[in-house]
């Protein structure tokens, strides 16, 4: 007896695009599978950051709630709702209120066009591993990620406090200046790839090599600019808990202040997926080409995506390393790297990669061949060499006393010499 | 700018911030692999006590279960925070007994002298450190009080063994 075989199964073709109707189920069950992964990745992010700080800093970490405080999460998830909320006199209400959700929003809206593993030749068709597949994926997130300040902004002038207000300008002013070195830092990238589409960005660095290898400098400008855009540590000025108390969340309580550690998490986490996506070849798995090609199975779909978990884990774990490691900028430090040097290096850059990729472009050399790529991370080399041991010499970020140019620590010393006040100390 | 600040060459090596990052990193990345933990956890865990700590007092029972305390006296006198409140009793066959013996312990400094000069071995400070009360009261330990406890006590020092082996 022939059993009757569906009329979805019939149809079906791996190579073609679903249907409709098969693609908006799909996509339905892309945005609820990536909330709920989103979410509680945040929430143990915050786990993780607590417990990594405690190793580094030879702590145990929470181990009260759960096996080794796996649960922890959900303990300070029940807290923070179950506490009284309270509102400050004289704060404006509304904005008060919209902030917390205006600073988280952005961050998970960008997570909605980074492709999370090999597309899947379903037998309904081609079904995309990415939430929303925009062509202009890449601009997306740029528009949407500036909407970011407006919520730490906000925040810090509704609560008509001091701090706040200081907390959330300088919140703008950094983010407002990071984001032009980190846009420019991925001008390269798109030159390289010719196109927005995040998905033929991770195709270009499937058919060549990841962007980290051969657009190192651009890496390390979107490293640093992204560490600034998700206001943490060596940049967290806006919080800057000795100078502004908590800067721009010291007014807020319950699950409304919640929400800011909240978002800088998932800060953290989109911007890794953003780096993995641009530089590090997102669902991509390194020194194999088997992921890359058809037919594209379910398996494939999935390998690839905890790949992809894999390289978010490892920024995150990067992120939170680096904040138990350095200390905080000075403002002026913050600024001047900001606009002195991440912008100009970027500037440079693209003006440097773009000469690279038409002169080996008219070489006629293929963009897959390894003579192409060695000629574009020998660049990249020779920039970060000069980065590193040219301009990294207290000049960069440059404690007080290194930026006294020699001639003027001469004059002073002429003048301490000639003072009557002078001591007579041998300097 | 003042005239007197004093300006130091640092060698150009040592403002790199790249390389002090790295640095840091690295030994950030060191304690994490390899912690060097301290923390006791308490409930579960506990520190096991040096034989002569100096805690809460207990005062020793003979066989029938009444107090070793003769009261001679002689641990008010010297106690030097003045914690201890005694008054001796006598019974007919005329072995004196304390009829109120106190100790307050938020006075006591725990130095241990009352029960270096105890002639009977009656009172001894405890190898002890959980003391917690629900009241201020709590920490006047009577008699009674003194005879119930039974943590272990500290162990004199021996001049011809300082250090306790």
């Amino acid at each position: 007896m022939i059993l009757p075989t569906p009329m979805l199964l019939q149809v079906a073709d791996p190579t073609v695009a679903a249907s409709t109707g098969v693609f908006l189920i799909a996509t339905v069950v892309k945005m609820l599978a990536i909330f709920t992964l989103y979410m509680v990745g945040v929430a143990y992010t915050t786990l993780a950051e607590r417990k990594i700080s405690a190793w580094i800093q030879d702590r145990h970490g929470p181990n009260r709630v759960g096996p080794w405080g796996l649960l922890q999460v959900a303990a300070d998830g029940v807290k923070n709702i179950m506490k009284e909320e309270t509102f400050p006199g004289d704060v404006y209400k509304p904005l008060f209120l919209i902030a917390p959700a205006l600073a988280f929003v952005p961050a998970m809206i960008t997570w909605a066009v980074i492709p999370f593993a090999a597309p899947w030749g379903s037998p309904w068709g081609r079904i995309d591993m990415v939430v929303a597949d925009l062509p202009i994926g890449f601009l997306f997130t740029l528009a949407i990620s500036s909407l970011g300040v407006y919520g730490i902004t906000l925040a810090g002038w509704s609560s008509n406090n001091k701090y706040a207000l200081l907390g959330g300008l300088r919140a703008s002013a950094q983010m407002i200046s990071y984001e032009i070195a980190m846009g420019m830092s991925t001008v390269a990238v798109l030159l390289l790839s010719g196109n927005v589409h995040m998905s033929q960005i991770i195709d270009q660095q499937v058919a060549t090599n990841w962007n980290v290898i051969l657009l190192s400098v651009a890496f390390l400008l979107f490293l640093v600019s992204s560490f600034a855009e998700t206001n943490r540590v060596p940049f967290d000025l806006p919080e800057a808990e000795s100078e502004l108390i908590a800067g721009y969340h010291s007014e807020y309580s319950a699950m409304k202040f919640s929400m800011f550690p909240i978002a800088e998490y998932a800060n953290i986490i989109t911007a890794s997926g953003l780096m993995i996506t641009l530089f590090f070849g997102g669902w991509d798995i390194p020194f194999t080409s088997w992921d890359n090609v058809g037919p594209h199975t379910g398996l494939k779909s999935a390998i690839t995506f905890a790949f992809f978990l894999l390289k978010v884990v490892a920024f995150v774990f990067f992120f939170i390393w680096i904040r138990w490691t350095l200390p905080r900028f000075r403002y002026d430090q913050l600024m001047a790297l900001g606009w002195k040097i991440m912008l100009p290096i970027a500037l440079l850059y693209i003006v440097v990669i773009a000469s690279a990729i038409l002169a080996l472009d008219a070489t006629g050399l293929s963009r897959g061949t390894v003579a192409y790529q060695g000629a574009l991370f020998a660049v990249n080399l020779v920039l970060l060499v000069l980065i590193v041991f040219v301009l990294d010499r207290g000049r960069l970020i440059s404690p007080a006393y290194s930026r006294l140019e020699r001639e003027r620590v001469a004059r002073l010393r002429l003048m301490a010499q000639q003072s009557d006040l002078a001591t007579s100390r041998e300097s | 700018m003042a005239i007197n600040v004093k300006v130091l060459d640092r060698p150009i090596a040592d403002t790199s911030y790249l390389r002090a990052t790295v640095k840091g990193m690295a030994l950030t990345l060191k304690h994490l692999v390899d912690p060097h933990k301290v923390t006791v956890q308490y409930p579960e865990e506990k520190w096991t006590l040096s034989p002569r700590w100096r805690g809460t007092h207990r005062m020793l029972t003979t066989e029938d279960g009444t107090a070793k305390c003769v009261a001679c006296g002689l641990c008010p006198t010297v106690c030097p925070a003045n914690c201890i409140k005694l008054v001796p009793g006598e019974d007919e066959e005329g072995n004196r007994y304390p009829l109120v013996f106190e100790i307050d312990e938020f006075r006591c400094i725990f130095c241990g002298y009352c029960q270096e000069v105890c002639p009977e071995e009656a009172i001894h400070v405890g190898r002890h450190y959980e003391n917690a009360e629900y009241s201020r009261d709590g920490f006047v330990y009577d008699l009674e009080r003194l005879t119930a406890q039974t943590h272990p006590v500290c162990e004199m020092w021996d001049p011809a063994d300082p250090k306790g082996e």
